[in-house]
């Protein structure tokens, strides 16, 4: 026996019918058996229950053109001319009518840079200099009035050029300075006033003049930008629900990076303490954080400090995410495998240098799919503030478009309007994250 | 004598893509056949075809009397007479080793637990890995998941056993441990179809070595013959790449 | 403050004493415990300052005093009478409540959807899809504002409600559904079930040790079923077979009779578990595909049957990949109850909000919301893992 016949003769006859083209799939994927043919039927009836009655309200029978609201109660369909008449109000909530192209603006910016920081290329370290500067003009805009100098901004810009100066130093001696000098001047942007009363006091004791300090305290001078002034308690609608969401998961990160690795840590005290805030977030729900943010915050402050609510709602979500987002960080941090850390230590780098320049960059690449879906729980968990009534998108539709009597009976229609809303954004940011993970798990197998 | 595994006019598709061409095989009861090829040849898919892990679409294929078709019944009898092993051995790692060898004699072949267990025991003793028994499969090496797997498919005592491709995710220094329990089985008479590039063993082993290449068998010889005068070119061409290094 | 990143010097063998790594350890986190005090000290310090100047008075004893809080909805009974403290025992109560039954239907309308998402029918994993993918992607917070305004605005009132059938009818009111009235025999149907349920588990016992020690094993199924069931049914029958419901009744003014579920109770439960329960199938259909194919393929080699391979080998180990997720899911789902209130359902946080704007007390109202959630987050979790270490796969 040697060749067998077979390898020679070519074989002529192709697959068996009905298991290719259209009529195939339908058999392989809709009526392969009793009770799968069973389970068509059934799904293909609820979906003629469903269908009609939904698309006629929405499409076929609905009021598309501007009308009154008695032209809709006519209508059997969706009245979209209450969208029409009141998308402004829904989109910018509280926001002084005149100028909402200054939300709009600032709503453009935003999602221009998340957008623009979906592309890898742009995953550089200017990439935080063009958000820092983002942010800068959304305030700027959204705020307008005159930039007040004071030893806050002050504070705030000299830790700024020292963060970006001992950043880019390589002499380890003149970085590690640099980047102490930027904590403290953050520090001072916290602590400043106490700063200057206590040095005050200082100056009262030696020379005995009061209050010689005191003008630091206050506002240096005023940069007027041309644009009227318009406080946090005026802003609303999709713009607040924007920040509230990138500054609570931008704050928060650097914070859930400290956690993560104090969770690690081998100190106890410091990993018991780490563990006790995670977990005491993570136990209670948001709602309660945005209670103490909008009831106790205040009481927390020194007398005499205000906070405006808006900031209130935005320590109690960041407080929140960091701990979320550092169970994420934490997941990322084990994945790393031990060889990297032993390698690291082996190579004389100190702690600090091991996490910045060996684990955290790869730990942090590794988890940023969850990191965005952190960041789409965190923006629908947002509605919450609307319960503080802050006029988030969820508020400003419930309480000022559907709350005009005129437009009460189409609440349905504001709702599913900003439910769409916000499933384009959840739905494309999950899609970008799946996309993400389907990337990092082909450059993983490669080698394989 | 009557063939244990016949196979006649086999055909296989995957969609449009035609896997198994025309394949006639007859293996004889205690025949070693190991089975060779580049990959994607169809040679997995071959031997998945006689225990009906992959359903054929045409011929006939007739393991120990009884002929493979949609009965579910025949579909276990055969699988019961049928040992298989895997690349990636697929051991339950939810249950310890001696789990893993009672399961299939308790549930199939209605074993009282103690005697499944002894049974299991022995098995372990074959494949010189009793001092694991109560060990989970995560604490084991691969050579001796392997050779645990092995012992999973004796406890049944098959009549066939199908290999595929036992050693190619094993590390180096494990191959031999598996290889040598395989070639100990070999020389008590089992069946044995192996899918394997482990040459060596061929030679020692085999009583007949079959080429695959794209879906066909190109060509099937006594080993000697095989290695010593391929037919064909493409043969040649494999082995030239296989024996080259 | 010490330099965290020290220069390496060429020390000599023996060291500095403030270089040993001991000793730098204690350091560190003598700083850090020292910082967290001082944090907490100024906040404290700022907290009493605060209220002292606000006139505002601190302390627990506001739980003893009378609420005169109206709660329409729980289960033990309430008088406005009652304290504070009672309150939020009828707040806590209402969260549990809502967060068992929630967790109950959320799991069972979960795993359907998730197991359709796998299934091989098209339209049927599409609609799956559809259905996980919306409800996912839209904050629950407007699911519940949305459910509850359909229910304020879109169904009848009460007294003219949308009869479903049997007894039962839906309304602005709520759901109002028959009750059965209990007679003598369905106490001794009950009693029969409960022992032919200890029965049940003594016969599967035997079953087992019988397969053990003789290799065949007995049916378990059908028997089970049968001796589950049928002295229950034999005796109801015999006793007569009563099923006298009550059905809630129109009269002029109200309904009679029968029994109610609240509407902000349903808008809640209805809420929690849409949006739950598209988490969770996401959780069981990836616990479900995290088994690799392989083993199934091995079982089939090994000759065990379809059921047997599912049971013995497929479900144990997608339970260990879908038991964490499931969990945290759970967690979420209490959670998520908070807001409830902004349906009108009292629970705990309701309750809460009451208490802080009758007594002014909003530090120890916080207080305690948080201490129960934490209480009720930390015994889930604890369980959920101690039984997951358990399962856990022992891994090299």
């Amino acid at each position: 026996m040697a060749v067998s016949e077979s390898a020679t003769e070519t074989v002529a006859a192709g697959p068996p019918p009905a298991t290719t083209g259209f009529i195939g799939w339908m058999r392989r994927n809709l009526f392969s058996g009793i009770w799968n043919t069973l389970l068509t039927l059934v799904a293909a009836y609820l979906l003629f229950v469903i269908i009609p009655p939904v698309a006629s309200w929405l499409f076929i029978d609905a009021v598309w053109s501007e009308a009154p609201p008695e032209t809709c109660k006519a209508a059997h369909g969706a009245c979209w001319a209450f969208i029409r008449e009141k998308h402004r109000v829904i989109f910018f909530g509280r926001y002084p009518f005149f100028e909402h192209w200054r939300p709009l603006l600032g709503m453009g910016l935003l999602i221009t840079m998340v957008m623009a920081s979906c592309f890898r290329r742009f995953w550089r370290p200017w990439i935080a200099l063009v958000w820092a500067g983002g942010l800068g003009a959304f305030f700027l805009v959204m705020w307008g009035g005159a930039i007040p100098i004071s030893y806050r901004t002050a504070a705030i810009a000299a830790a700024a050029v020292a963060l970006v100066i001992g950043l880019r130093q390589s002499n380890g001696g003149m970085r590690s300075l640099m980047l102490w000098l930027a904590l403290l001047f953050a520090a001072l942007i916290l602590a400043g006033g106490a700063v200057i009363r206590v040095l005050d006091a200082v100056v009262k004791e030696l020379f005995g003049v009061d209050d010689a300090l005191a003008p630091l305290a206050g506002v240096w001078f005023e940069i007027p930008t041309g644009l009227s002034f318009v406080p946090t308690s005026l802003w609303g609608g999709l713009p607040l629900t924007l920040l509230l969401s990138i500054l609570g998961i931008m704050v928060a990160f650097p914070l859930a990076i400290l956690l993560a690795l104090g969770r690690r840590s081998k100190l106890p005290l410091i990993r018991m303490f780490c563990v006790g805030y995670i977990e005491l977030i993570r136990g209670v729900p948001l709602i309660s954080l945005l209670f103490v943010g909008s009831f106790l915050l205040p009481l927390f402050l020194p007398r005499g400090v205000e906070i405006a609510d808006l900031a209130r709602a935005q320590v109690a979500i960041i407080g929140f995410s960091a701990a979320y987002l550092a169970e994420v960080i934490r997941g990322g941090l084990q994945a790393i495998p031990r060889g990297q850390y032993e390698a690291a230590d082996a190579l004389g780098l100190s702690y600090w240098q091991k996490m910045a320049k060996i684990v955290l960059p790869q730990a942090i690449v590794l988890v940023i799919p969850p990191i965005v879906n952190t960041f789409i729980g965190l923006f629908k968990d947002t509605s919450l503030v609307s319960i503080v009534s802050l006029t988030d998108l969820l508020l400003s539709t419930k309480d000022m478009a559907i709350g005009d009597v005129n437009w009460r009976a189409f609440y349905a229609e504001g709702y599913t309007f900003i439910a769409l809303i916000y499933f384009v954004f959840c739905f494309f940011m999950s899609k970008y994250s799946q996309y993400l993970e389907r990337q990092f798990e082909t450059g993983r197998r490669k080698r394989r | 004598m009557e063939p244990i595994i016949t196979m006649r006019g086999v055909d296989k598709w995957y969609g449009q893509f035609h896997v198994l061409k025309q394949i006639n095989l007859d293996v004889q009861a205690r025949e070693k056949i190991v089975i060779c090829g580049p990959s994607g040849s169809g040679k997995s898919t071959l031997i998945r075809c006689i225990n009906r892990l992959e359903e054929h679409q045409r011929g006939q294929i007739i393991v120990d009397g009884v002929e493979l078709t949609n009965d579910l019944k025949h579909i276990e009898q055969i699988r019961r007479e049928v040992g298989m092993v895997f690349q990636h051995f697929n051991l339950f790692p939810h249950m310890t080793v001696i789990e893993n060898l009672a399961l299939a004699p308790i549930w199939v072949r209605k074993m009282p637990k103690a005697a499944a267990e002894e049974r299991a025991m022995q098995m372990l003793k074959r494949v010189r890995i009793a001092e694991q028994a109560y060990k989970y499969p995560g604490q084991l090496s691969g050579g001796q998941q392997q050779r645990v797997a092995i012992a999973r498919s004796l406890c049944m005592s098959p009549k066939i056993m199908l290999f595929d491709e036992p050693t190619s995710a094993l590390d180096p220094e494990m191959i031999k441990e598996v290889l040598d329990v395989m070639i100990e089985l070999a020389r008590e008479g089992m069946t044995m179809l192996v899918v394997t590039h482990e040459m060596g063993f061929a030679k020692s082993v085999a009583d007949r070595v079959i080429f695959m290449d794209e879906g066909q068998i190109v060509e099937q010889n006594a080993p000697h013959e095989f290695f010593g005068n391929p037919k064909s070119d493409r043969t040649k061409l494999f082995l030239s790449q296989i024996l080259g290094h | 403050m010490a330099n965290p990143n020290p220069t390496p010097v060429r020390a000599p063998a023996t060291g500095a004493w403030w270089n040993d790594r001991r000793v730098r350890a204690v350091f560190y986190q003598i700083v850090f415990v020292l910082a967290v005090a001082a944090g907490i000290w100024v906040l404290v310090d700022n907290t009493i300052e605060n209220l002292r100047a606000r006139g505002l008075r601190t302390g627990f004893d506001f739980l003893g005093a009378r609420s005169g809080i109206p709660i329409s909805d729980s289960i033990i009974p309430w008088d406005p009478d009652d304290t504070f403290g009672r309150a939020y025992l009828v707040g806590i109560l209402n969260t549990l409540r809502v967060g068992i039954v929630g967790i109950i239907l959320a799991t069972i309308l979960g795993t359907i959807v998730g197991i359709a998402r796998l299934s091989q029918n098209w339209l049927v994993s599409k609609l799956a899809s559809i259905y996980v993918e919306t409800i996912r992607n839209i904050p629950l917070l407007l699911q519940l504002i949305f459910i509850y305004a359909l229910f304020g605005f879109a169904l009848p009132e009460q007294l003219d409600p949308l009869v479903i059938g049997g007894g039962f009818f839906l309304s602005k009111g709520g759901l109002m559904f028959p009750l059965l009235k209990l007679e003598a025999a369905h106490y001794a149907a009950g009693s029969v079930f409960l022992v032919s349920f200890a029965a049940m588990i003594v016969y599967n016992v035997w079953a087992k040790r019988r397969q053990n020690a003789t290799g065949v094993a007995p049916p378990r199924l059908l028997p089970s079923l049968a001796m589950l069931l049928l002295p229950t049914i034999i005796v109801f029958l015999a006793m007569g077979a009563p099923a006298e419901f009550d059905v809630a009744a129109k009269t002029r003014f109200r309904f009679i009779g029968g029994g109610a579920i609240g509407p902000e109770f349903l808008t809640v439960l209805l809420g929690l578990v849409i949006y739950t329960a598209a988490f969770i199938a996401e959780i069981v259909r990836s616990g479900i595909l995290a088994v690799s194919y392989g083993q199934t393929e091995a079982a089939g080699a090994l000759g065990l049957t379809r059921g047997q391979t599912l049971r013995l080998v497929l479900l144990p180990q997608a339970l260990r990949v879908i038991i964490p997720p499931m969990t945290s899911q759970y967690l979420n789902l209490v959670k998520n109850s908070s807001l409830a209130l902004i349906a009108g359902y009292q629970d705990v946080v309701a309750i809460e909000n009451m208490t802080m704007n009758q007594t002014g007390r909003a530090l120890e109202a916080i207080m305690l919301i948080m201490a129960v959630y934490l209480t009720i987050s930390l015994s889930i979790s604890l369980a959920m893992n101690t039984y997951n270490k358990r399962i856990a796969l022992k891994e090299r």
